[in-house]
Protein backbone atom coordinates (compact mmCIF):
# COMPACT_ATOMS: atom_id res chain seq x y z
CA UNK A 1 0.00 0.00 0.00
CA UNK A 2 2.74 2.46 0.99
CA UNK A 3 4.49 1.44 -2.19
CA UNK A 4 1.34 2.15 -4.20
CA UNK A 5 0.95 5.60 -2.67
CA UNK A 6 4.60 6.42 -3.25
CA UNK A 7 4.41 5.26 -6.84
CA UNK A 8 1.30 7.36 -7.49
CA UNK A 9 2.94 10.42 -5.96
CA UNK A 10 6.13 9.83 -7.94
CA UNK A 11 4.16 9.54 -11.17
CA UNK A 12 2.31 12.74 -10.29
CA UNK A 13 5.60 14.60 -9.71
CA UNK A 14 7.09 13.34 -12.98
CA UNK A 15 3.97 14.37 -14.91
CA UNK A 16 4.06 17.83 -13.34
CA UNK A 17 7.74 18.21 -14.17
CA UNK A 18 7.18 17.16 -17.78
CA UNK A 19 4.30 19.62 -18.11
CA UNK A 20 6.27 22.53 -16.65
CA UNK A 21 9.11 21.72 -19.05
CA UNK A 22 6.83 21.41 -22.09
CA UNK A 23 5.00 24.64 -21.26
CA UNK A 24 8.27 26.48 -20.75
CA UNK A 25 9.77 25.42 -24.07
CA UNK A 26 6.49 25.88 -25.92
CA UNK A 27 6.36 29.56 -24.99
CA UNK A 28 9.97 29.98 -26.13
CA UNK A 29 9.32 28.41 -29.55
CA UNK A 30 7.95 31.67 -30.91
CA UNK A 31 11.35 33.32 -30.51
CA UNK A 32 11.38 36.07 -27.92
CA UNK A 33 8.00 35.97 -26.19
CA UNK A 34 8.38 39.61 -25.21
CA UNK A 35 8.60 40.88 -28.82
CA UNK A 36 4.91 41.86 -29.22
CA UNK A 37 5.09 43.96 -26.05
CA UNK A 38 8.31 45.85 -26.78
CA UNK A 39 7.32 47.42 -30.07
CA UNK A 40 9.74 49.40 -32.21
CA UNK A 41 9.96 52.62 -30.26
CA UNK A 42 12.63 51.43 -27.81
CA UNK A 43 16.36 52.10 -27.96
CA UNK A 44 18.68 49.11 -27.96
CA UNK A 45 19.66 49.71 -24.34
CA UNK A 46 16.08 49.96 -23.11
CA UNK A 47 15.32 46.79 -24.98
CA UNK A 48 18.21 45.00 -23.23
CA UNK A 49 16.98 46.36 -19.93
CA UNK A 50 13.43 45.10 -20.46
CA UNK A 51 14.65 41.67 -21.55
CA UNK A 52 16.77 41.41 -18.42
CA UNK A 53 13.90 42.74 -16.28
CA UNK A 54 11.65 39.85 -17.31
CA UNK A 55 14.47 37.31 -16.94
CA UNK A 56 14.66 36.60 -20.65
CA UNK A 57 18.41 37.14 -21.06
CA UNK A 58 20.94 34.32 -21.24
CA UNK A 59 20.70 31.08 -23.21
CA UNK A 60 17.47 29.11 -23.22
CA UNK A 61 18.99 26.51 -20.89
CA UNK A 62 19.99 29.17 -18.38
CA UNK A 63 16.46 30.55 -18.56
CA UNK A 64 15.03 27.08 -18.10
CA UNK A 65 17.16 26.38 -15.02
CA UNK A 66 16.25 29.80 -13.63
CA UNK A 67 12.58 29.05 -14.24
CA UNK A 68 12.83 25.69 -12.47
CA UNK A 69 14.56 27.35 -9.53
CA UNK A 70 11.81 29.95 -9.49
CA UNK A 71 9.15 27.24 -9.46
CA UNK A 72 10.75 25.65 -6.38
CA UNK A 73 10.93 29.03 -4.65
CA UNK A 74 7.38 29.98 -5.62
CA UNK A 75 8.53 32.69 -8.03
CA UNK A 76 6.93 32.30 -11.45
CA UNK A 77 7.90 35.54 -13.12
CA UNK A 78 6.21 38.85 -13.87
CA UNK A 79 3.25 39.61 -16.08
CA UNK A 80 4.20 41.51 -19.27
CA UNK A 81 1.04 43.57 -19.02
CA UNK A 82 0.70 44.27 -15.33
CA UNK A 83 4.36 44.01 -14.21
CA UNK A 84 3.20 42.11 -11.14
CA UNK A 85 4.16 38.58 -10.04
CA UNK A 86 1.96 36.14 -11.97
CA UNK A 87 1.42 34.06 -8.85
CA UNK A 88 -0.29 37.08 -7.29
CA UNK A 89 -2.50 37.61 -10.38
CA UNK A 90 -3.53 33.96 -10.53
CA UNK A 91 -4.09 33.77 -6.77
CA UNK A 92 -6.69 36.55 -6.96
CA UNK A 93 -8.60 34.50 -9.50
CA UNK A 94 -8.75 31.24 -7.57
CA UNK A 95 -11.62 32.06 -5.20
CA UNK A 96 -14.17 33.17 -7.86
CA UNK A 97 -13.31 30.09 -9.94
CA UNK A 98 -13.64 27.86 -6.91
CA UNK A 99 -17.04 29.36 -6.04
CA UNK A 100 -18.36 28.66 -9.53
CA UNK A 101 -16.82 25.19 -9.52
CA UNK A 102 -18.37 24.28 -6.17
CA UNK A 103 -21.77 25.56 -7.26
CA UNK A 104 -21.57 23.52 -10.48
CA UNK A 105 -20.39 20.47 -8.56
CA UNK A 106 -23.22 20.72 -6.03
CA UNK A 107 -25.82 21.02 -8.82
CA UNK A 108 -24.19 18.13 -10.69
CA UNK A 109 -24.30 15.82 -7.67
CA UNK A 110 -27.88 16.74 -6.75
CA UNK A 111 -29.10 16.12 -10.30
CA UNK A 112 -26.86 13.39 -11.68
CA UNK A 113 -26.94 10.91 -8.78
CA UNK A 114 -30.75 10.59 -8.58
CA UNK A 115 -31.02 10.56 -12.39
CA UNK A 116 -28.34 7.90 -12.70
CA UNK A 117 -29.99 5.69 -10.08
CA UNK A 118 -33.42 6.09 -11.69
CA UNK A 119 -32.00 5.35 -15.12
CA UNK A 120 -30.52 2.12 -13.77
CA UNK A 121 -33.69 1.05 -11.92
CA UNK A 122 -36.00 1.83 -14.84
CA UNK A 123 -33.62 0.98 -17.63
CA UNK A 124 -36.20 -0.92 -19.65
CA UNK A 125 -38.99 1.64 -19.32
CA UNK A 126 -39.40 5.05 -20.94
CA UNK A 127 -38.05 6.76 -17.79
CA UNK A 128 -34.63 5.21 -18.30
CA UNK A 129 -34.62 6.06 -22.00
CA UNK A 130 -35.71 9.64 -21.33
CA UNK A 131 -32.94 10.17 -18.77
CA UNK A 132 -30.30 8.72 -21.05
CA UNK A 133 -31.57 10.89 -23.91
CA UNK A 134 -31.23 13.91 -21.64
CA UNK A 135 -27.69 12.87 -20.69
CA UNK A 136 -26.96 12.54 -24.39
CA UNK A 137 -28.12 16.09 -25.03
CA UNK A 138 -25.85 17.38 -22.27
CA UNK A 139 -22.95 15.56 -23.86
CA UNK A 140 -23.51 16.57 -27.46
CA UNK A 141 -24.29 20.27 -27.07
CA UNK A 142 -21.18 22.39 -26.47
CA UNK A 143 -21.44 24.50 -23.32
CA UNK A 144 -20.94 27.77 -25.18
CA UNK A 145 -24.04 26.99 -27.25
CA UNK A 146 -26.07 26.28 -24.09
CA UNK A 147 -24.72 29.50 -22.58
CA UNK A 148 -25.50 31.54 -25.69
CA UNK A 149 -29.10 30.34 -25.85
CA UNK A 150 -29.57 30.94 -22.12
CA UNK A 151 -28.24 34.47 -22.45
CA UNK A 152 -30.55 35.06 -25.39
CA UNK A 153 -33.65 33.84 -23.57
CA UNK A 154 -33.12 34.79 -19.92
CA UNK A 155 -31.09 37.97 -20.30
CA UNK A 156 -32.26 39.57 -23.53
CA UNK A 157 -35.80 38.30 -24.14
CA UNK A 158 -37.09 37.84 -20.59
CA UNK A 159 -34.64 40.22 -18.93
CA UNK A 160 -34.46 38.09 -15.79
CA UNK A 161 -30.78 37.43 -15.27
CA UNK A 162 -27.57 39.47 -15.47
CA UNK A 163 -24.93 38.38 -18.01
CA UNK A 164 -21.63 39.84 -16.86
CA UNK A 165 -19.77 39.53 -13.57
CA UNK A 166 -20.23 37.70 -10.29
CA UNK A 167 -21.83 40.26 -7.96
CA UNK A 168 -25.00 38.58 -6.71
CA UNK A 169 -26.45 35.08 -6.47
CA UNK A 170 -28.41 35.76 -9.68
CA UNK A 171 -25.07 36.02 -11.46
CA UNK A 172 -24.38 32.40 -10.53
CA UNK A 173 -27.40 30.85 -12.23
CA UNK A 174 -26.44 30.84 -15.90
CA UNK A 175 -22.71 30.10 -15.51
CA UNK A 176 -23.50 27.27 -13.09
CA UNK A 177 -25.99 25.67 -15.47
CA UNK A 178 -23.71 26.14 -18.48
CA UNK A 179 -20.88 24.50 -16.59
CA UNK A 180 -22.79 21.63 -15.06
CA UNK A 181 -24.47 20.50 -18.32
CA UNK A 182 -21.68 18.26 -19.51
CA UNK A 183 -20.76 17.25 -15.94
CA UNK A 184 -24.32 16.09 -15.26
CA UNK A 185 -24.35 14.15 -18.53
CA UNK A 186 -21.08 12.41 -17.71
CA UNK A 187 -21.91 11.63 -14.09
CA UNK A 188 -25.43 10.38 -14.90
CA UNK A 189 -23.98 7.89 -17.38
CA UNK A 190 -21.35 6.66 -14.93
CA UNK A 191 -23.80 6.43 -12.02
CA UNK A 192 -26.22 4.42 -14.15
CA UNK A 193 -23.54 1.98 -15.27
CA UNK A 194 -22.11 1.61 -11.77
CA UNK A 195 -25.61 0.97 -10.37
CA UNK A 196 -26.35 -1.55 -13.13
CA UNK A 197 -23.21 -3.46 -12.17
CA UNK A 198 -24.18 -3.42 -8.51
CA UNK A 199 -27.85 -4.32 -9.02
CA UNK A 200 -26.93 -7.70 -10.44
CA UNK A 201 -24.74 -8.64 -7.46
CA UNK A 202 -25.56 -11.42 -5.00
CA UNK A 203 -25.57 -9.19 -1.92
CA UNK A 204 -28.46 -7.22 -3.39
CA UNK A 205 -30.51 -10.38 -3.64
CA UNK A 206 -29.54 -11.26 -0.07
CA UNK A 207 -30.59 -7.83 1.16
CA UNK A 208 -33.97 -8.23 -0.53
CA UNK A 209 -34.34 -11.77 0.77
CA UNK A 210 -33.82 -10.47 4.31
CA UNK A 211 -37.01 -8.48 3.76
CA UNK A 212 -35.44 -5.02 3.71
CA UNK A 213 -37.55 -2.32 2.10
CA UNK A 214 -36.57 -1.57 -1.49
CA UNK A 215 -35.39 2.00 -0.73
CA UNK A 216 -32.97 0.69 1.91
CA UNK A 217 -31.71 -1.97 -0.48
CA UNK A 218 -31.10 0.57 -3.23
CA UNK A 219 -29.70 3.42 -1.16
CA UNK A 220 -27.76 1.56 1.51
CA UNK A 221 -26.53 -1.52 -0.28
CA UNK A 222 -26.67 -0.34 -3.87
CA UNK A 223 -25.51 3.26 -3.75
CA UNK A 224 -22.85 2.63 -1.16
CA UNK A 225 -21.19 0.08 -3.37
CA UNK A 226 -21.69 1.98 -6.59
CA UNK A 227 -20.54 5.13 -4.77
CA UNK A 228 -16.89 4.13 -4.76
CA UNK A 229 -16.87 3.85 -8.54
CA UNK A 230 -18.86 7.05 -8.92
CA UNK A 231 -16.51 8.99 -6.65
CA UNK A 232 -13.47 7.79 -8.52
CA UNK A 233 -15.05 8.89 -11.79
CA UNK A 234 -15.82 12.22 -10.17
CA UNK A 235 -12.15 12.71 -9.41
CA UNK A 236 -10.72 11.34 -12.63
CA UNK A 237 -13.09 12.52 -15.35
CA UNK A 238 -14.99 15.41 -13.86
CA UNK A 239 -11.86 17.31 -12.85
CA UNK A 240 -10.68 17.49 -16.44
CA UNK A 241 -14.12 18.32 -17.84
CA UNK A 242 -14.63 21.02 -15.22
CA UNK A 243 -11.27 22.61 -15.99
CA UNK A 244 -12.09 22.77 -19.70
CA UNK A 245 -15.63 24.02 -19.10
CA UNK A 246 -14.36 26.63 -16.67
CA UNK A 247 -12.32 28.32 -19.41
CA UNK A 248 -15.26 28.69 -21.78
CA UNK A 249 -17.97 29.57 -19.29
CA UNK A 250 -15.90 32.18 -17.45
CA UNK A 251 -14.93 33.80 -20.74
CA UNK A 252 -18.58 34.04 -21.81
CA UNK A 253 -19.86 35.53 -18.57
CA UNK A 254 -16.76 37.64 -17.85
CA UNK A 255 -16.40 35.74 -14.59
CA UNK A 256 -13.24 37.02 -12.86
CA UNK A 257 -11.71 33.57 -12.46
CA UNK A 258 -8.76 31.61 -13.80
CA UNK A 259 -10.50 30.51 -16.99
CA UNK A 260 -11.20 34.06 -18.08
CA UNK A 261 -7.63 35.01 -17.17
CA UNK A 262 -6.32 32.18 -19.36
CA UNK A 263 -8.34 33.22 -22.41
CA UNK A 264 -7.40 36.88 -21.99
CA UNK A 265 -3.71 36.18 -21.54
CA UNK A 266 -3.83 33.86 -24.57
CA UNK A 267 -5.35 36.64 -26.68
CA UNK A 268 -3.03 39.39 -25.38
CA UNK A 269 -0.03 37.01 -25.45
CA UNK A 270 0.89 37.67 -21.86
CA UNK A 271 2.95 34.47 -21.75
CA UNK A 272 4.11 34.48 -18.11
CA UNK A 273 0.47 34.62 -16.98
CA UNK A 274 -0.70 32.06 -19.55
CA UNK A 275 2.23 29.79 -18.66
CA UNK A 276 1.54 29.88 -14.95
CA UNK A 277 -2.23 29.66 -15.40
CA UNK A 278 -1.93 26.53 -17.53
CA UNK A 279 0.50 24.99 -15.05
CA UNK A 280 -1.80 25.82 -12.11
CA UNK A 281 -4.93 24.30 -13.66
CA UNK A 282 -3.04 21.27 -14.99
CA UNK A 283 -1.44 20.78 -11.57
CA UNK A 284 -4.84 20.98 -9.88
CA UNK A 285 -6.26 18.32 -12.20
CA UNK A 286 -3.23 16.06 -11.80
CA UNK A 287 -3.19 16.35 -8.01
CA UNK A 288 -6.93 15.61 -7.83
CA UNK A 289 -6.40 12.58 -10.10
CA UNK A 290 -3.57 11.28 -7.92
CA UNK A 291 -5.52 11.80 -4.69
CA UNK A 292 -8.51 10.01 -6.24
CA UNK A 293 -6.29 7.10 -7.20
CA UNK A 294 -4.99 6.87 -3.65
CA UNK A 295 -8.44 7.25 -2.09
CA UNK A 296 -9.76 4.57 -4.43
CA UNK A 297 -6.94 2.27 -3.39
CA UNK A 298 -7.82 2.81 0.27
CA UNK A 299 -11.47 2.02 -0.43
CA UNK A 300 -10.68 -1.09 -2.44
CA UNK A 301 -9.38 -3.93 -0.23
CA UNK A 302 -7.94 -5.72 -3.25
CA UNK A 303 -5.42 -2.91 -3.67
CA UNK A 304 -5.16 -2.00 0.03
CA UNK A 305 -4.25 -5.49 1.15
CA UNK A 306 -2.58 -6.66 -2.04
CA UNK A 307 1.09 -6.60 -2.82
CA UNK A 308 0.70 -3.56 -5.13
CA UNK B 1 -28.19 -11.32 -41.66
CA UNK B 2 -24.76 -12.77 -42.00
CA UNK B 3 -25.14 -13.33 -45.72
CA UNK B 4 -26.10 -9.69 -46.16
CA UNK B 5 -22.97 -8.45 -44.43
CA UNK B 6 -20.62 -10.07 -46.92
CA UNK B 7 -20.41 -6.99 -49.13
CA UNK B 8 -19.98 -3.37 -47.99
CA UNK B 9 -23.39 -2.56 -49.47
CA UNK B 10 -24.91 -5.49 -47.65
CA UNK B 11 -23.28 -4.36 -44.39
CA UNK B 12 -24.79 -0.89 -44.75
CA UNK B 13 -28.16 -2.43 -45.50
CA UNK B 14 -27.95 -4.60 -42.38
CA UNK B 15 -27.07 -1.54 -40.32
CA UNK B 16 -30.09 0.30 -41.70
CA UNK B 17 -32.50 -2.57 -41.08
CA UNK B 18 -31.34 -3.01 -37.47
CA UNK B 19 -31.41 0.71 -36.65
CA UNK B 20 -34.19 2.39 -34.69
CA UNK B 21 -35.87 5.54 -35.92
CA UNK B 22 -33.62 7.94 -33.97
CA UNK B 23 -30.58 6.36 -35.52
CA UNK B 24 -32.10 6.48 -38.98
CA UNK B 25 -32.94 10.17 -38.62
CA UNK B 26 -29.41 10.83 -37.34
CA UNK B 27 -27.91 8.98 -40.30
CA UNK B 28 -30.03 10.93 -42.79
CA UNK B 29 -29.27 14.19 -41.02
CA UNK B 30 -25.54 13.51 -41.04
CA UNK B 31 -25.73 12.69 -44.74
CA UNK B 32 -27.69 15.88 -45.43
CA UNK B 33 -25.20 18.00 -43.50
CA UNK B 34 -22.29 16.34 -45.31
CA UNK B 35 -23.93 17.05 -48.66
CA UNK B 36 -24.73 20.63 -47.66
CA UNK B 37 -21.09 21.13 -46.66
CA UNK B 38 -19.71 19.64 -49.88
CA UNK B 39 -22.20 21.43 -52.11
CA UNK B 40 -22.04 24.76 -50.23
CA UNK B 41 -20.60 26.67 -53.23
CA UNK B 42 -23.46 25.38 -55.40
CA UNK B 43 -26.42 25.69 -53.03
CA UNK B 44 -25.50 28.87 -51.17
CA UNK B 45 -27.68 31.67 -52.55
CA UNK B 46 -25.02 34.39 -52.09
CA UNK B 47 -21.28 34.92 -51.77
CA UNK B 48 -20.69 34.49 -48.00
CA UNK B 49 -18.17 37.34 -47.95
CA UNK B 50 -20.13 39.85 -50.00
CA UNK B 51 -21.05 42.84 -47.85
CA UNK B 52 -23.94 45.16 -48.46
CA UNK B 53 -24.30 48.18 -46.21
CA UNK B 54 -27.85 48.97 -47.27
CA UNK B 55 -29.14 45.54 -46.20
CA UNK B 56 -27.52 45.23 -42.78
CA UNK B 57 -29.14 43.25 -39.93
CA UNK B 58 -32.18 42.16 -41.95
CA UNK B 59 -34.33 39.49 -40.20
CA UNK B 60 -35.17 36.06 -41.66
CA UNK B 61 -38.17 35.12 -43.82
CA UNK B 62 -41.51 35.84 -42.15
CA UNK B 63 -40.40 38.87 -40.14
CA UNK B 64 -40.85 42.56 -40.81
CA UNK B 65 -38.11 44.24 -42.90
CA UNK B 66 -37.27 40.85 -44.49
CA UNK B 67 -35.25 41.35 -47.65
CA UNK B 68 -36.00 39.11 -50.63
CA UNK B 69 -33.71 36.13 -51.05
CA UNK B 70 -31.93 36.41 -47.68
CA UNK B 71 -33.84 33.49 -46.16
CA UNK B 72 -32.12 33.51 -42.75
CA UNK B 73 -31.49 37.25 -42.68
CA UNK B 74 -28.24 39.20 -42.89
CA UNK B 75 -25.49 40.03 -40.39
CA UNK B 76 -24.02 43.35 -39.27
CA UNK B 77 -22.13 43.76 -42.55
CA UNK B 78 -25.10 42.78 -44.70
CA UNK B 79 -23.77 39.30 -45.46
CA UNK B 80 -26.25 36.47 -46.04
CA UNK B 81 -26.51 34.36 -42.87
CA UNK B 82 -27.63 31.20 -44.69
CA UNK B 83 -24.69 31.31 -47.10
CA UNK B 84 -22.27 32.01 -44.26
CA UNK B 85 -23.70 29.14 -42.24
CA UNK B 86 -23.31 26.75 -45.19
CA UNK B 87 -19.69 27.77 -45.76
CA UNK B 88 -19.06 27.75 -42.01
CA UNK B 89 -20.42 24.21 -41.90
CA UNK B 90 -18.11 23.26 -44.74
CA UNK B 91 -15.05 24.57 -42.91
CA UNK B 92 -16.08 23.19 -39.51
CA UNK B 93 -16.83 19.72 -40.87
CA UNK B 94 -13.74 19.73 -43.09
CA UNK B 95 -11.51 20.73 -40.18
CA UNK B 96 -13.09 18.09 -37.94
CA UNK B 97 -12.66 15.29 -40.49
CA UNK B 98 -9.08 16.34 -41.20
CA UNK B 99 -8.28 16.64 -37.50
CA UNK B 100 -9.77 13.23 -36.73
CA UNK B 101 -7.82 11.72 -39.65
CA UNK B 102 -4.51 13.21 -38.46
CA UNK B 103 -5.25 12.00 -34.94
CA UNK B 104 -6.01 8.54 -36.31
CA UNK B 105 -2.73 8.42 -38.20
CA UNK B 106 -0.59 9.68 -35.31
CA UNK B 107 -2.37 7.67 -32.64
CA UNK B 108 -2.73 4.57 -34.79
CA UNK B 109 0.96 4.49 -35.69
CA UNK B 110 2.12 5.12 -32.14
CA UNK B 111 -0.38 2.63 -30.72
CA UNK B 112 0.74 -0.03 -33.19
CA UNK B 113 4.35 0.67 -32.27
CA UNK B 114 3.58 0.48 -28.55
CA UNK B 115 1.65 -2.73 -28.98
CA UNK B 116 4.17 -4.55 -31.15
CA UNK B 117 7.40 -3.28 -29.63
CA UNK B 118 7.50 -3.64 -25.89
CA UNK B 119 10.13 -1.90 -23.76
CA UNK B 120 11.15 1.76 -23.81
CA UNK B 121 9.20 2.61 -26.97
CA UNK B 122 5.99 1.46 -25.32
CA UNK B 123 6.84 3.19 -22.03
CA UNK B 124 7.55 6.50 -23.74
CA UNK B 125 4.41 6.40 -25.89
CA UNK B 126 2.12 5.38 -23.06
CA UNK B 127 3.72 8.01 -20.82
CA UNK B 128 2.85 10.65 -23.42
CA UNK B 129 -0.69 9.25 -23.58
CA UNK B 130 -1.00 9.56 -19.79
CA UNK B 131 0.16 13.17 -19.85
CA UNK B 132 -2.24 14.12 -22.62
CA UNK B 133 -5.10 12.51 -20.69
CA UNK B 134 -4.10 14.31 -17.49
CA UNK B 135 -4.06 17.82 -18.96
CA UNK B 136 -7.36 19.26 -20.24
CA UNK B 137 -6.78 19.72 -23.96
CA UNK B 138 -8.42 23.15 -24.04
CA UNK B 139 -5.42 24.44 -22.07
CA UNK B 140 -2.93 22.96 -24.53
CA UNK B 141 -4.92 24.43 -27.42
CA UNK B 142 -4.98 27.89 -25.80
CA UNK B 143 -1.21 27.74 -25.37
CA UNK B 144 -0.47 26.60 -28.93
CA UNK B 145 -2.86 29.07 -30.58
CA UNK B 146 -1.52 31.93 -28.49
CA UNK B 147 2.10 31.12 -29.36
CA UNK B 148 1.78 30.37 -33.07
CA UNK B 149 -1.14 32.63 -33.84
CA UNK B 150 -4.40 31.30 -35.18
CA UNK B 151 -4.10 30.39 -38.84
CA UNK B 152 -5.72 27.51 -40.68
CA UNK B 153 -2.60 25.25 -40.67
CA UNK B 154 -2.06 25.79 -36.94
CA UNK B 155 -5.72 25.05 -36.25
CA UNK B 156 -5.44 21.80 -38.21
CA UNK B 157 -2.37 20.81 -36.16
CA UNK B 158 -4.18 21.58 -32.89
CA UNK B 159 -7.23 19.54 -33.91
CA UNK B 160 -4.96 16.75 -35.17
CA UNK B 161 -3.26 16.25 -31.82
CA UNK B 162 -6.50 16.70 -29.88
CA UNK B 163 -7.53 13.05 -29.87
CA UNK B 164 -4.52 10.94 -30.84
CA UNK B 165 -4.18 9.42 -27.39
CA UNK B 166 -7.56 7.68 -27.64
CA UNK B 167 -6.55 5.95 -30.88
CA UNK B 168 -3.17 5.03 -29.39
CA UNK B 169 -4.80 3.40 -26.36
CA UNK B 170 -7.33 1.47 -28.43
CA UNK B 171 -4.81 0.26 -31.00
CA UNK B 172 -2.26 -0.76 -28.38
CA UNK B 173 -4.88 -2.67 -26.39
CA UNK B 174 -6.28 -4.46 -29.42
CA UNK B 175 -2.83 -5.24 -30.79
CA UNK B 176 -1.74 -6.81 -27.51
CA UNK B 177 -4.92 -8.88 -27.47
CA UNK B 178 -4.58 -9.96 -31.08
CA UNK B 179 -0.88 -10.83 -30.94
CA UNK B 180 -1.74 -13.48 -28.33
CA UNK B 181 -4.04 -15.19 -30.82
CA UNK B 182 -3.02 -18.52 -32.40
CA UNK B 183 -3.33 -17.26 -35.97
CA UNK B 184 -0.62 -14.69 -35.38
CA UNK B 185 1.56 -17.47 -34.03
CA UNK B 186 0.80 -19.39 -37.23
CA UNK B 187 1.62 -16.41 -39.43
CA UNK B 188 4.89 -15.94 -37.59
CA UNK B 189 5.70 -19.64 -37.85
CA UNK B 190 5.15 -19.56 -41.59
CA UNK B 191 7.78 -16.86 -41.91
CA UNK B 192 5.80 -13.60 -41.82
CA UNK B 193 7.86 -10.57 -40.79
CA UNK B 194 6.59 -8.01 -38.23
CA UNK B 195 5.62 -5.56 -41.00
CA UNK B 196 3.65 -8.23 -42.84
CA UNK B 197 1.90 -9.33 -39.64
CA UNK B 198 1.07 -5.77 -38.63
CA UNK B 199 -0.44 -4.82 -41.98
CA UNK B 200 -1.97 -8.11 -43.04
CA UNK B 201 -3.22 -9.63 -39.79
CA UNK B 202 -3.42 -7.00 -37.06
CA UNK B 203 -4.70 -3.99 -38.97
CA UNK B 204 -7.85 -5.61 -40.46
CA UNK B 205 -8.88 -6.71 -36.98
CA UNK B 206 -8.75 -3.28 -35.38
CA UNK B 207 -10.66 -1.46 -38.10
CA UNK B 208 -14.01 -1.66 -36.34
CA UNK B 209 -13.02 -0.03 -32.99
CA UNK B 210 -11.13 2.60 -34.98
CA UNK B 211 -14.19 3.47 -37.06
CA UNK B 212 -16.17 3.94 -33.86
CA UNK B 213 -13.49 6.12 -32.28
CA UNK B 214 -13.14 8.14 -35.48
CA UNK B 215 -16.85 8.95 -35.54
CA UNK B 216 -16.92 9.94 -31.87
CA UNK B 217 -13.81 12.06 -32.24
CA UNK B 218 -15.27 13.95 -35.21
CA UNK B 219 -18.04 15.13 -32.90
CA UNK B 220 -15.55 15.98 -30.13
CA UNK B 221 -13.38 17.94 -32.55
CA UNK B 222 -16.39 19.87 -33.85
CA UNK B 223 -17.04 20.92 -30.26
CA UNK B 224 -13.38 21.79 -29.62
CA UNK B 225 -12.99 23.77 -32.84
CA UNK B 226 -16.26 25.67 -32.35
CA UNK B 227 -15.31 26.48 -28.78
CA UNK B 228 -11.87 27.82 -29.74
CA UNK B 229 -13.30 29.80 -32.67
CA UNK B 230 -16.08 31.10 -30.43
CA UNK B 231 -13.45 32.43 -28.01
CA UNK B 232 -11.78 34.28 -30.90
CA UNK B 233 -8.77 31.95 -31.01
CA UNK B 234 -9.73 30.06 -34.15
CA UNK B 235 -9.56 30.86 -37.82
CA UNK B 236 -9.56 34.64 -38.24
CA UNK B 237 -12.20 36.70 -40.09
CA UNK B 238 -13.50 37.14 -42.73
CA UNK B 239 -13.25 33.33 -42.97
CA UNK B 240 -15.84 31.91 -40.61
CA UNK B 241 -16.51 28.58 -38.95
CA UNK B 242 -19.76 27.90 -37.15
CA UNK B 243 -18.14 28.64 -33.78
CA UNK B 244 -16.71 32.01 -34.77
CA UNK B 245 -20.07 33.01 -36.28
CA UNK B 246 -21.68 32.45 -32.90
CA UNK B 247 -18.81 34.29 -31.22
CA UNK B 248 -18.97 37.42 -33.38
CA UNK B 249 -22.76 37.36 -33.60
CA UNK B 250 -23.01 37.54 -29.83
CA UNK B 251 -22.50 41.31 -29.90
CA UNK B 252 -25.71 41.71 -31.90
CA UNK B 253 -27.80 39.23 -29.94
CA UNK B 254 -30.26 41.71 -28.40
CA UNK B 255 -31.25 43.16 -31.79
CA UNK B 256 -30.38 40.45 -34.32
CA UNK B 257 -30.46 37.03 -32.64
CA UNK B 258 -30.75 35.19 -35.99
CA UNK B 259 -27.04 35.79 -36.65
CA UNK B 260 -26.27 33.52 -33.68
CA UNK B 261 -29.17 31.09 -33.90
CA UNK B 262 -28.47 29.76 -37.41
CA UNK B 263 -24.86 28.63 -36.79
CA UNK B 264 -25.65 27.49 -33.23
CA UNK B 265 -28.42 25.22 -34.49
CA UNK B 266 -26.09 23.92 -37.21
CA UNK B 267 -23.52 23.01 -34.54
CA UNK B 268 -26.15 21.19 -32.46
CA UNK B 269 -27.45 19.24 -35.48
CA UNK B 270 -23.91 18.30 -36.46
CA UNK B 271 -22.73 17.12 -33.03
CA UNK B 272 -26.04 15.36 -32.38
CA UNK B 273 -26.16 13.36 -35.58
CA UNK B 274 -22.49 12.40 -35.52
CA UNK B 275 -22.58 11.44 -31.85
CA UNK B 276 -25.68 9.29 -32.32
CA UNK B 277 -23.95 7.58 -35.24
CA UNK B 278 -20.87 6.99 -33.10
CA UNK B 279 -22.85 5.56 -30.17
CA UNK B 280 -24.78 3.35 -32.55
CA UNK B 281 -21.62 1.97 -34.18
CA UNK B 282 -20.06 1.44 -30.75
CA UNK B 283 -23.05 -0.50 -29.45
CA UNK B 284 -22.94 -2.69 -32.53
CA UNK B 285 -19.20 -3.25 -32.32
CA UNK B 286 -19.32 -4.05 -28.61
CA UNK B 287 -20.89 -7.46 -28.27
CA UNK B 288 -21.13 -7.19 -24.49
CA UNK B 289 -23.35 -4.13 -24.74
CA UNK B 290 -25.70 -5.63 -27.30
CA UNK B 291 -27.36 -7.89 -24.76
CA UNK B 292 -28.10 -4.97 -22.43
Amino acid sequence: MTLYVLRTLLKMTVTLFVIITLVFFATRLSGSPLETFLGDGLTAEDRELMIAYFGLDGSIWQQYLAYLRGVLEGNFGLSFLERRPVAEIVAERIWPSLQLLLAALAVTLCVALPLGILAALYRTSWIGSAIMALAFVGYAVPNFVIATFMVLVFAFVLNWLPVVGNGTWAHFIMPTIAMSGVLIAALTRFTRNAMLDVLGQDFMRTARAKGLPETVVILKHGLRNAGVTVLSVLGLQIAGLAAAGNVVVEAIFSWPGIGELLVNSAITRDYPVLQFGVITVAAAVIVINALTDIAYAFADPRIRLGTG
Amino acid sequence: MLALSDTPRGALLTLWVEANWVQRIAALLALALLLAAILAPLVAPFDPLKQSLISRLRPPLGFERYKDGFLLGTDALGRDVLSRTLFGLQLTLGLALLGALIGLMIGGTLGLLAGLRRGWAEDTIMGAVDIQIAVPFTLIALLILSIFGSSLPIMICVLGIAGWEQYARIVRGEVRKITEMPYIEAARASGGGPRYIALRHVLPNIVSPLVVQFTLSVSNIVILESTLSFLGLGVQPPTATLGSMVGYGRDYMPTAPWIVIAPAVAIILLTFSVQILGDWLRDRADVRLRSR
